[in-house]
């Protein structure tokens, strides 16, 4: 494995971690924006505008797109979370410079009126299928009351309302705000030709124009807010909640991901052996988000209406006796081991090492090898997971309840369904 | 697979739920659930902890014909591993004390797919499209959930896990002759006894609503296919790549990018051991959903006609680094070959695989379809109102 980086003279950075005993190659452009970079009437641009990237270029319709990465039999898609917009291929390494090619172009899409419009259909499809699926959104609304007007607040898909009310020149003004080379990445893993794909991005990509991009990062307010939205039609309750934690930047967001695996890992867990062994909950789990400058451990429970209060409270019991008592070596030991096969599993195709590279580099400007995921995780202390305890406090969290429950008191108290 | 630091392991146990009794839904996946509550010197706790020490990305879970448990790891974990999942299939504690929690894990399992109208279309479908008991899906109902005592899980047990019939896959980094003599070790004195056979109803096939109250509509549509191990396997599967694998699919391109109808909408080729179905699947809003079932069976109906060489040569292309690409994963590679050892009683290696590949034309994929055309479709929907099925001739 060899990491080799080059930046244009735009600005665009191009980065690889090549691996010359791989069977395949993967590459992508991550671009540094997302939900948290749209101002209020542009919610849900970012996503749209990465589902108009592949509707064609001035040299491309959107059948020629769809039709070409089919051709080099990639496996090619996209997303958009919060702070990134990915779009990326896996191929055969004979086919990387066609796929470098087709992803520099789409890159720069035609943002046609009639496509624009065409597509606008599509998302508020792919909006109306999120609100129909567990959880009902419940994510994306706990991020919203708990960020409150904070940026990381706004969802990726955005609303039917917000989508509706988007117009092709919105697009294009934030298109040409963040699309910039200076806030783009090209990044490459697996069996990479490295110089050739120095010099398709140079001729690909050399010309686009460089302008100054910022991105907003205050800091993460704190919220004990609790919401509870009626859906009559659902047979389980849904419940998110979000405390904050570690975000990218910071040195500890490797105890932050141990402690969220011994907490509420999906199996083998301090969650697990209460309440899903116990078949009292069909979910209750615990993940670390990492965010710039702001990041958030986010509990999720899913379990029958009637049993929903009891098992808040059983959540919020577990969460007050590690707050008081700690964690044992054991579960250290446990969930170390857990994380690092599983870094060691997932870096074996180069399509996910694309991620963790990519992922990197974007939030830190760093490289780090599996070695060092590894490393990193294995050198945490007891003594780490405490002063994580110490900073973060799980008794200030959000909660957003979802499901047939027209009441529900986590304090022990009754529920009543309707 | 040498250049891998993995190993990964499918086990395959001939107990699936076609082997539930009528008035016992789900209890394959009860005794699934069951097994790995404590066996031989371990108890429930001990089994997870073991496996988390030793890195071990498992899962279980039930099928039509088998029970498939299974996980990858670092390679040198493998043996101890196996061991450990010799003790779940051959000496489970099946214990009294961890009767009603299981009971209680399989209703929220149960539970969980009312809320997933997208599987719950194609449980559905698959149920109807098959006649009984192969068109059944592990979860069971509720009835015989809460009905199910130990006496049954046990013998369920002692009937169905058995060798005759069960496979070990293995890919990874691993060495031949030691794993021999290990799994030799751990299943060699493992027995097997007759079991009864398997008696099948009428399917059920035609057009079925379920009513929900909702903004989206769901559908379901599938059609009579040839299994897996069928000379013809690939000419069906090459026509169903045609109309959904890639973006520039006929699906895809048809009803997303031509018609901005939905987001999601596949075909994929099911296969038990005998027989075979293509299954389809469109999610869209309500006022959508007539225009999206229209198009969606226009399309099969069309597909009889043939299909294009540019088709075929993506699809190619596809299939090609998909069969490569699955070098890279030790967990992929040991499912796909369990899968071929239940289907052919061999494995195909990728070679032969690209072979096949190699030989697909127009002329064998357009011979295939004109004398096994899309038709008699059984079709399902979940949703706010039925739509009209005049095309699906059933």
């Amino acid at each position: 494995m060899q990491f080799r980086e080059h930046r244009l003279p735009n600005g665009l950075e191009i980065i690889a971690e090549c691996n010359p005993d791989a069977y395949s190659a993967a590459l992508g452009f991550f671009v540094n924006t997302g939900a948290r970079d749209e101002s209020g009437n542009l919610a849900g641009v970012s996503h749209f505008l990465e589902h108009m990237a592949f509707k064609g270029t001035p040299a491309r319709s959107a059948a020629d797109v769809n039709r070409e990465l089919d051709e080099i039999g990639s496996h090619a898609n996209a997303f958009t979370s919060e702070e990134q917009t990915v779009y990326y291929a896996a191929v055969l390494p004979e086919w990387q410079r066609r796929a470098t090619a087709i992803l520099s172009d789409i890159l720069r899409p035609a943002l046609r009126d009639d496509d624009f419009n065409l597509e606008k259909q599509v998302i508020l499809e792919e909006i109306a299928k999120y609100e129909d699926q567990p959880p009902f959104g419940a994510g994306e609304k706990c991020m919203a009351l708990h960020f409150r007007n904070h940026p990381l607040g706004h969802s990726v898909l955005g609303t039917n309302e917000t989508v509706t009310a988007l117009t092709p020149e919105l697009m294009r003004g934030y298109f040409e705000r963040r699309y910039r080379p200076n806030n783009i990445c090209l990044v490459a893993a697996g069996k990479v030709d490295f110089a050739a794909l120095v010099a398709d991005a140079e001729q690909h990509c050399g010309a686009w124009p460089a302008r100054k991009v910022a991105r907003e990062t205050p800091p993460a307010p704190s919220s004990t807010d609790f919401q509870l939205i009626h859906k009559p039609s659902a047979a389980q309750q849904y419940v998110v909640q979000i405390a904050n934690g570690p975000a990218t930047e910071d040195a500890d967001r490797f105890a932050g991901g141990l402690f969220a695996t011994i907490l509420g890992d999906d199996s083998g867990s301090r969650f697990f052996w209460e309440l899903v062994d116990t078949g009292r909950a069909e979910c209750a789990s615990m993940t670390a988000c990492e965010f710039q400058r702001a990041g958030v451990f986010m509990t999720f429970l899913c379990c029958a209406p009637a049993d929903a209060a009891e098992n808040l409270s059983c959540l919020e019991r577990l969460l007050a006796q590690v707050e008081e008592e700690g964690i044992t070596e054991a579960e250290l030991t446990r969930a170390k081991s857990k994380i690092c096969s599983q870094v060691v599993l997932q870096s074996e195709r180069p399509s996910n090492r694309l991620f963790a590279v990519g992922g990197n580099w974007l939030a830190r400007r760093e490289y780090r090898t599996i070695r060092d995921a590894v490393d990193s995780y294995r050198s945490v202390t007891l003594h780490d997971i405490h002063d994580l305890l110490a900073k973060y406090s799980f008794r200030h969290q959000t909660t957003v309840a979802v499901g047939p429950l027209t009441r529900l008191d986590s304090a022990g108290g009754p529920a009543s369904s309707d | 697979m040498p250049w891998l630091e993995s190993a990964a392991f499918t086990l395959l146990v001939p107990a699936g739920c076609s082997r539930d009794p009528e008035r016992l839904a789900g209890l394959a996946g009860f005794t699934c659930e069951m097994a790995q509550r404590g066996a031989g010197p371990r108890d429930s706790r001990q089994f997870i902890e073991d496996l988390e020490m030793l890195g071990v990305d498992g899962s279980a879970s039930v099928a039509n014909a088998h029970t498939s448990l299974g996980g990858a790891m670092p390679a040198e974990n493998l043996y101890e591993a196996l061991a450990i999942y010799a003790d779940v299939v051959r000496r489970p504690h099946l214990d009294e004390c961890e009767l009603e929690d299981s009971r209680l894990v399989c209703l929220q399992e149960l539970r969980a797919l009312e809320d997933d109208f997208a599987q719950k279309v194609m449980v559905e479908l698959r149920r109807r499209r098959y006649p009984d008991p192969y068109g059944r899906s592990g979860q069971g109902t509720e009835e015989a959930l809460h009905s199910i005592d130990l006496e049954q899980i046990r013998h369920y047990f002692q009937t169905f896990y058995r060798p005759r019939g069960a496979i070990l896959g293995v890919a990874g980094k691993l060495d031949w002759p030691r794993l021999c003599a290990h799994v030799e070790r751990l299943f060699g004195d493992w027995t097997s006894h007759p079991v009864p056979e398997i008696l099948e109803s009428r399917a059920l096939g035609g057009y079925h609503h379920l009513p929900h109250s909702s903004s989206q509509t769901h559908i379901g549509v599938a059609y009579p296919s040839v299994p897996y191990a069928h000379d013809d396997y690939f000419q069906a599967r090459g026509a169903v790549g045609i109309l959904s694998d890639g973006m520039s699919s006929r699906l895809f391109t048809e009803i997303r990018e031509k018609r901005g109808l939905c987001y999601s909408v596949y075909a994929s080729c099911h296969s038990l051991h005998d027989r075979g179905s293509v299954v389809c699947y469109a999610g869209t809003t309500t006022e959508r959903a007539q225009e999206t079932l229209n198009v969606l069976l226009c399309e099969l109906v069309r597909l009889s006609r043939g299909v294009e060489q540019d088709e075929l040569d993506r699809l190619k292309a596809r299939i090609k680094s998909i069969l490569i690409m699955q070098q890279e994963s030790s967990m992929s590679r040991s499912s796909s070959i369990a899968a071929d050892w239940y289907f052919l009683h061999r494995v195909r290696t990728l070679q032969e695989l690209g072979r096949i590949v190699d030989q697909l034309s127009c002329d064998t994929i357009n011979r295939y379809l004109a004398s096994n055309p899309p038709g008699d479709f059984t079709v399902v929907t979940l949703g706010d109102k039925p739509l009209e099925t005049s095309l699906a001739v059933s």
